[in-house]
Parts: C-alpha cells; structure tokens; sequence
C-alpha cells in the first residue's frame, strides 16, 4: 500500500500572528515552524499503518525551500521520502492541484492529511484533492482501518460519530482522535540522522492559477479591559451578565 | 446573477447554521438585487421555515441514494440544481466537506470561514477567519462563480420574511463510494459550534467525577459543555468537546471557562466569543487578560452558588 501525506509547515501555536506593516501579509519574522498539528495525526497514523501493514509513506508539501526543515522533520518522524512542490501557495485551489498531480503521478492508494492548517484554516485542501482525483473523500476522521482495498473510518458528526467503509483510493482528512496524542511521535536522534539522507524531490509547480487572493490582514482587536468581581459578590457577575452584557 | 443557499438539515430537520447562511443569502442579496433559492436535502422541515429567513426558492432534492451522507454525492446533487454565481454553504462539518468538492465541479473561487456580509459582491470580497482566531483576512474572489461557507454564530440570524414558492427535484446520484455502517447521534446534546452559551472546564476541576456542577450550570443556562486540550487528552472528557487551535473554533455570546488558564491555543479557539466570563483560582491565570469578567476564587463553591443564582434570575 502507498500513502501520501499532506503536509503543511504553520507557525508554532505558541506564535503571536503579526502582519506587515501595509498589512498585505502575514509577517514571518521570527516565526518557529512546524508541521501542522493536525497533518501530525494523519502523518502519524500513516507511521503506524507502515508499521501494521508495510505501507510505504510519502509525505507532500507545496512551499518554498524554507519548509524543507519540516519535511525532514517528517521524514525523521518515519516517512518513508516526501516530495515538495516549489511554491509558495496562494490559495487552498492551487495547493490542492499540485498534490493531486503528486498524487496521481504516484498512484497511492490512500492520501491523508489534516483537515484543515492552523494558518489559513481554509479546510478546503483536502476536499479539493479528493474532487480533482475523482475519489472519495472522508473529512473530520477520528478513527482508521484499512483492510484490503477498503478503509473503515469514524468520522464526527455533530452531536456524535459515524463509522463508514470507503472504497480506495480514497482522500481522508483528520484530527485529533485518528490516533491519540500520546501516540505522536517525536523523533529520535535515530530518526533524524536518517532523514538527512532520504530522498526528497524537489518538483516545479504545474501552473500558479490562483482563485483567492488575501488582499489584507487585520490583527484581533484587544477586548476593554476585564472587570473582577469578587466570589462572595456573584449577584453583581449575574447582574453584569443580565443587565450589561446582555447574555443571560 | 442568482444566489443558491445549502440549508443543511439532520435526520429531515434544518439546522440553525442553515437558516444563518438563509440570513447571510439574503443580505447578499439585498445588495444585488437577485433572489435566493435554498437547496436542501431530503428535508422533513416546511419550506416555511426557509422563507422566513429570506428564501423565496426552495429546491427539495428527493434522492434515496443521498438518505446517507457522502461529501461527494452530496456535492454531484447540488452541483446539480444550484447554478448560480454565488453559492452559500454553512460552515458545518458537514457543508464544509460537500464546498470544496463543488468549488472543484464549478471551477468556482471557494472563500471559507466568512464571518460578515461581503464588501463587495463583484468582485466577491469577504472578512474571513484566519490563523485560529489570532487575526482576519480580507479575501477576494477570482472566479466568476463564488462560494463562501459562513462561520457558525458569526453573521448571526435575521428574520426576513418573503413569500416562497418550493419545487421537489427527483434525482438518483449513486453513492457508491461510501457505506455507513453504525451512526451513533446523542439527540437532545446541544451542539458546540451552535451553541449560544458554552461553558467550558479545564484541569482546575481536579478529575471528571467533578464535572456534575459544570453539566448542573450549562443546563441551567441552556449551554453546551467543553474543556480545555490537557483535559481531553488526559481522557476526562471527549475529544469532541476540546475547544482550542487543534480542537473546535467557536463563538458563543458567552463562554465561561473554568479552571481554564488561557494558554495561547486555547485562546485561538474561543476568543472571537462575544462575552467571556473567566473563573479560577489563580489570579495571575492569563485567561483574565483575555475575559470581559473576572472571578478569582474556588470553583467548588462559585459554580453551585452562581447556578443557583442562575437559576433563581430565570425564575
């Protein structure tokens, strides 16, 4: 079995999101870059398909050569070779015709990945993918199996889960739950001397079609300033949220 | 230019999110001119309900074959009956799985995550969602077809009542694909993301057998429950009710977090609610920073005491 994992290298959760000062782009100074976290479950619940059943991992990235720290790390992490398309996306339409042209030059069975980045939070990639191969698609996946040439995979639903049988090749997009984040794994010294001398190619895009453009960014406004109310006085906090805030 | 709208519905009933993405259709449309035409699924629910928010079409699609859900039939169905320049999704699990996939059959821009009325309807530009609640991007649309998915609880609902007329399309997409093979739905469970009042515990609950008082103050109050990403990974509550930048996005018009610290992912996922109320006992928690009310005393005692003040207010 050949799996593609899509992944995506975001600002650290931990990073204050500044934009330039015309505001046409988030500024990256200083920015520490990972792999996106929710990519992290579906690459590791790739790892663990290798492990059970010999899948082979290929992970993608479309982005410029700054993102190759994080496809290493990807690869330490146990993908088998990963393939970066060299450009730095514009929009959730031209990232998702680059890996499915990835895709379909490789023919894997499975492509997985997270179902939405913690950057852009289009969500939309993985949908995208699934449409351009004609394949179906499977979003918000808590829980895999793959069997043959069927996969068993829960997905949320408001209010609760459904477990549902997908034929392959499929495009699957999860999250926290596709495996446990105390499954993560985190790259041993092992891991990442091999990474350095795997196979990572280097391809051009098929075209730079965009058909979204960001045309400004705005920080979030910072709320008044909070008011503190005392535990012996929670009438005045019911009285505040009734009268003042208006919510309850 | 017409205006198609998805009204989302589960098991034949319509969500909420749809009659805000109704709302959201018609404010497009009172700027173009056009009419909105809501697209449903094998609803159960009266038209009524859709012209009251502003739909004066309504396309029932009659399908056995779509009685499941599937993403891509679902897309292949609309795609099917809604041919119009701007398509209205809701930013559901759901409608956002079936809007990429029509984005690709339209050959259309898709803009997700809307959070207002658009700027300008040609081109299409839009203030949306991004970085995980740390920041906004205004988007513009390429594509001469537009489809926008709208944030849940953003845009909010505004009756617009119109006289509607509602037409049953027969189709037989086949899903092939996909087969459902067990669908649990706890019915009755107040759905996070639409959840107008949310109230949230992390580990300053000290286990789960304390989270009776935090279930006592949300039904109270009308409110979902969800809990902070240590709690859910520890396994004290569902993965479903982490609220946070790797768990849901929500926006509440009040969110009370308890025991919650406010770590920066954290607050990605809850700060474009509209009121925050923060409860802890550490009064140097960051969460304070970030709330529009503050307490900072024992959970223990100021949870069943503000329920029963609660309770008392509502009568």
């Amino acid at each position: 079995m050949k799996i593609l994992v899509c992944i995506s290298s975001v600002p650290d959760t931990t990073s204050k999101i500044n934009f330039t000062a015309d505001k046409s782009a988030f500024d990256k100074n200083g920015i520490q870059w990972v792999i996106n976290p929710l990519d992290e479950f579906a690459l590791t619940k790739a790892i663990k398909l290798q492990e059970s059943q010999g899948a082979t991992v290929t992970v993608v990235n479309v982005g410029d050569n700054t993102t190759e720290p994080v496809i290493r790390k990807a690869l330490a992490i146990g993908a088998n070779d990963a393939v970066r398309v060299n450009f730095e996306p514009k929009d959730s339409y031209s990232t998702a015709k680059e890996i499915a042209t990835v895709a379909q030059n490789g023919g894997y069975d499975l492509v997985l990945c997270g179902k939405e980045s913690i950057d852009y939070n289009g969500g939309s990639v993985p949908g995208m993918v699934a449409q351009l191969l004609n394949q179906p698609f499977v979003n918000a996946c808590v829980g895999l199996e793959v069997n043959g040439g069927e996969a068993t995979a829960v997905r949320e639903i408001e209010g609760g889960k459904e477990t549902i049988s997908v034929k392959l090749p499929a495009v699957i997009a999860g999250q926290k739950g596709m495996v446990d984040e105390k499954d993560l794994i985190i790259p041993n010294m092992r891991g990442i001397m091999g990474a350095r001398t795997k196979p990572l190619q280097v391809q051009e895009p098929t075209s730079t079609e965009v058909k979204v453009e960001g045309v400004s960014y705005d920080s979030v406004p910072p709320r008044a300033a909070v008011k503190m109310v005392s535990p012996d006085n929670l009438d005045e906090l019911v009285r505040l949220l009734h009268e003042e805030a208006k919510v309850i | 230019m017409a205006i198609f709208v998805y009204a989302e519905n589960i098991n034949g009933v319509y969500k909420k999110a749809a009659f805000e993405a109704v709302s959201y259709a018609k404010a497009i449309s009172d700027k173009t001119g056009d009419t909105v035409t809501a697209v449903s699924i094998n609803p159960n629910d009266s038209s009524d309900l859709l012209y009251k928010y502003g739909a004066s079409n309504v396309i029932n699609i009659k399908d056995d074959g779509l009685k499941n859900f599937s993403a891509k039939a679902y897309a292949q169905a609309v795609n099917e009956v809604a041919n119009g320049n701007i398509i209205v999704f809701p930013h559901t699990t759901d409608a956002s799985s079936v809007a990429p996939m029509l984005a690709i059959m339209k050959n259309a821009s898709l803009i997700t995550n809307a959070l207002e009325a658009p700027e300008s309807t040609s081109p299409f530009q839009v203030k949306r969602k991004a970085f995980s609640g740390k920041g906004f991007m205004h988007a513009k649309a390429d594509a001469a077809t537009v489809i926008v998915t709208v944030s849940q609880n953003a845009f909010g609902i505004k009756e617009n009542p119109v006289s509607g007329s509602e037409e049953v399309k027969d189709l037989a997409v086949s899903n092939e694909d996909t087969k459902v093979l067990s669908h649990e739905q706890s019915s009755g469970k107040l759905d996070l993301k639409e959840a107008e009042v949310v109230v949230s515990a992390g580990r300053g609950m000290k286990g789960p057998e304390n989270w009776g008082m935090i279930e006592d103050l949300a039904n109270t109050l009308g409110a979902a429950t969800a809990c902070s990403k240590p709690v859910s990974d520890i396994g004290w509550r569902s993965h479903t009710e982490h609220v946070g930048q790797t768990g849901k996005a929500i926006s509440p018009n009040l969110y009370i977090a308890v025991g919650i610290s406010g770590a920066i992912q954290h607050l990605a996922g809850v700060n474009s609610s509209k009121t925050i109320v923060v409860i802890n006992s550490d009064p140097e928690a960051p969460f304070f920073k970030s709330a529009d009310y503050g307490v900072v005393g024992d959970a223990f005692q100021i949870i069943p005491e503000l329920t029963q003040k609660i309770k008392a207010l509502k009568g």
